[in-house]
């Protein structure tokens, strides 16, 4: 299967600073696609320069293997960090007037329109003005317009900006339906925590460049640090392997000597007679991960 | 449904039922229509009444006694100024004026009324003026010659071709009339689309739903459907005006008579009209998308708008020096500057014949700032889509275009 979005060596540069530099990257159909950066990395100058909003000075993007034209737009849902409606519009109008423009006809878009408003909760106000909403309220109905069309590749950029848990949930619940139906979804946002929940695979940038890409499994298993988390009842007498013993609210993380290997611990623990309530291998948060690569990069 | 079709169609419709645009296309007509009402109230009620068609008058002079019955009014004599100011007090006269006796050599006839007025009534001063000249003139020249000489002479003009034929178009005022409110209509026709223009793309940078739309469309898409549809609205504005004028025009015919009795449309004004209305309005709106994608608020484009739109007015504040020479190398050379030209070649048009050159370079002219214009606010669009709340400087810009920012479209 040809990859939804093939990005190779772009770069774009402003008159003081290059924004993006040299990346490459790619992303499959039928997964989620995390794209994470500090502030003033380059995600949004990378997603504008995919949705052929802006142009790079160098490189190449395909998007379904073809460079991006107008029947691929009505392809794409797009849902930019910088968004809004028309303000004085209703809801209904708002919607069926951006589904026109990527090919939608009235009848068609009306239908999908009361289908996903009831499926968000937000039919009875279908006939309200977007200024009578509130700013959650305009963003699922924003998300609304970025998927009514039944897009193969949806963008969505800082999305969970400005929502409450409940929406927050609703719309994490929507981002992982368009998953189910085949879709090709691209998260960028700095909320480490919704990446980790929601995403396959992430493209992690700093200064216009990558500095971590691939699945997010395997990341996170090279960055696990060597040691172990425990719970337990008892006296913690001597465990041979371990270099360090640290001790956290409510748990003791041992960190291990190179060639100890936690079922060796887990045994050794068994066999001293304390009763163990909790042993988990440590691995590291994304946003340790983040911290630590963001770190060593600055 | 095509895309451009789409924005025209939200556009058009977006715009027409704005209330600013709903009071605007009324408000002239109703306007005119007011107009035509205050008028014949006040032409009615500026008549002479029936029973207030008799002035008095004094002969200190003597000989004036013949002729005493003016139009609808009678004139009573008086022997002495007492005998008149107390048939004035009792309201048997409306008014009196004495006739000194040294009216021969001085000219000076002093009148009297109870009514307060900027200046003598037009009618009572011919009637009391043919009063004294036919009664100089009785019986030392024929009647007939009395009547000349009160209304020497009623100047016919025909206008004849190169050919000697009558000119199918005669000129003068009735000629001028259509044209020239054809003129004002066009001038707020170009200012009110050049604020919608604006109030548009404005609205849609500030809502920030440029990037939302283009991911949709082109920008070119975009400005087409966009100009096209702000078009469409400003022409329903004008059919509207010219059809209730049209109905406006034939009733102060009827009811105010004069000069819009002689109301003549000018044949090749008809194509003109529309050709001068359609290039004008995109002129002006290009160069509006172009201003507003490079503000930072609709205020600051409005600001920015306010200076070009003024060479749209400028034919109209001039509008007596046009009306001496209108044909002046000045008004050519505005007839092929693109922001003066609509308006002002309206006006010329019901006023003087235009050279075809001259109807063909101006064409020529906006044809090309509209193409430019086009072409210009495009790649505006597209550069400075996504700088939200500052302007651009002119160094910047200028700067962008040499560096070859690559394009879309």
């Amino acid at each position: 299967m040809k990859p939804a979005v093939e990005v190779d060596a772009i770069v774009k540069s402003y008159a003081d600073q290059v924004a993006v530099d040299h990346l490459s990257f790619s992303v499959d159909q039928k997964e989620i696609f995390g794209l994470i950066g500090p502030n003033g990395a380059g995600k949004t100058t990378t997603i504008r320069l995919m949705m052929d909003i802006i142009k790079p000075d160098s490189g190449q993007i395909a998007i379904f293997s073809e460079k991006l034209s107008e029947s691929t737009k009505n392809r794409l849902g797009y849902l930019p960090e910088e968004r809004g409606l028309y303000r004085k519009l209703s809801v209904i109008d708002s919607i069926i007037y951006l589904a026109s423009l990527k090919g939608m006809n009235t009848r068609s878009a009306k239908k999908k329109a009361d289908e996903l408003l009831n499926k968000t909760g937000m039919l009875s106000n279908k006939k309200k003005k977007i200024e009578e909403l509130s700013k959650g309220m305009s963003q699922i109905i924003q998300l609304i317009v970025t998927i009514i069309h039944d897009p193969e590749l949806v963008i969505l950029d800082e999305p969970f900006t400005g929502l409450d848990p409940v929406n927050t949930e609703l719309l994490k619940q929507m981002i992982q339906d368009l998953k189910k139906q085949g879709k090709a979804v691209i998260l960028s946002t700095h909320q480490m925590n919704q990446i980790e929940e929601l995403c396959d695979r992430i493209l992690m940038i700093d200064h216009g460049g990558a500095v971590l890409y691939g699945n997010l499994q395997e990341i996170k298993a090279k960055y696990r640090s060597n040691s172990v988390h425990i719970e337990f009842d008892g006296e913690l007498g001597e465990v041979a392997g371990v270099a360090e013993r640290r001790i956290h609210e409510g748990y003791v993380e041992l960190v291990l000597e190179g060639n100890s290997t936690p079922k060796q611990i887990l045994e050794q623990l068994v066999g001293s007679g304390i009763s163990v309530s909790r042993f988990e291998v440590a691995t590291p948060s994304l946003n340790e991960i983040f911290l630590k690569v963001v770190g060593k990069e600055s | 449904m095509n895309k451009t079709y789409s924005i025209f169609r939200h556009e058009f419709l977006q715009t027409i039922k704005r209330t600013g645009f709903i009071i605007l296309t009324l408000t002239l007509p109703v306007l005119a229509l007011l107009g035509i009402g205050v008028f014949c109230i006040v032409a009615g009620a500026a008549k002479p009444p029936a029973d207030a068609t008799r002035i008095g008058y004094v002969d200190e002079a003597g000989g004036f006694d013949k002729y005493i019955i003016q139009g609808n009014l009678t004139l009573l004599r008086f022997d002495d100024r007492e005998a008149a100011t107390s048939a004035l007090m009792n309201k048997e006269i409306a008014e009196y004026f004495v006739i000194p006796a040294d009216f021969i050599s001085m000219g000076v006839v002093s009148r009297y009324t109870m009514q307060r007025e900027l200046s003598p009534p037009a009618a009572i001063t011919d009637a009391i003026k043919n009063f004294i000249s036919s009664n100089l003139l009785a019986g030392k020249v024929p009647a007939i010659s009395i009547v000349r000489i009160e209304a020497p002479l009623n100047l016919v003009t025909t206008m004849l071709t190169s050919t000697g034929a009558v000119a199918p178009e005669q000129g003068g005022f009735g000629n001028f009339i259509i044209p020239g409110i054809f003129s004002l209509l066009l001038m707020f026709a170009l200012l009110f689309s050049s604020i919608y223009v604006i109030q548009s793309i404005s609205e849609e940078k500030e809502n920030r739903l440029m990037e939302i739309l283009l991911s949709s469309v082109s920008t070119r898409q975009l400005l087409t459907g966009k100009l096209l549809g702000l078009g469409a609205a400003g022409l329903a504005q004008v059919a509207v005006w010219v059809i209730s004028l049209q109905l406006l025009l034939e009733l102060a015919s009827s009811s105010i008579g004069g000069i819009f009795s002689t109301i003549q449309l000018p044949a090749s004004f008809l194509v003109l009209g529309v050709v001068y209305f359609v290039l004008g309005y995109s002129v002006f709106a290009v160069l509006s998308a172009c201003v507003a994608v490079i503000s930072s608020t609709a205020q600051e484009a409005q600001g920015f708008a306010s200076i070009y739109t003024l060479f749209a007015m400028a034919p109209l504040w001039c509008f007596s020096l046009l009306l001496l020479f209108p044909n002046s190398p000045v008004w050519i050379v505005f007839s092929i500057f693109p922001f003066s030209a609509p308006v002002l070649v309206v006006l010329r048009l019901g006023l003087t014949g235009v050279p075809a050159w001259q109807l063909i370079f101006s064409i020529a002219v906006m044809m090309l700032c509209i193409v430019g214009g086009l072409v210009l606010a495009a790649k505006l669009l597209r550069t400075y889509v996504l700088m939200y709340g500052k302007r651009p400087s002119m160094g910047e810009m200028i700067r962008n275009f040499r560096n070859k920012i690559k394009t879309a479209d």
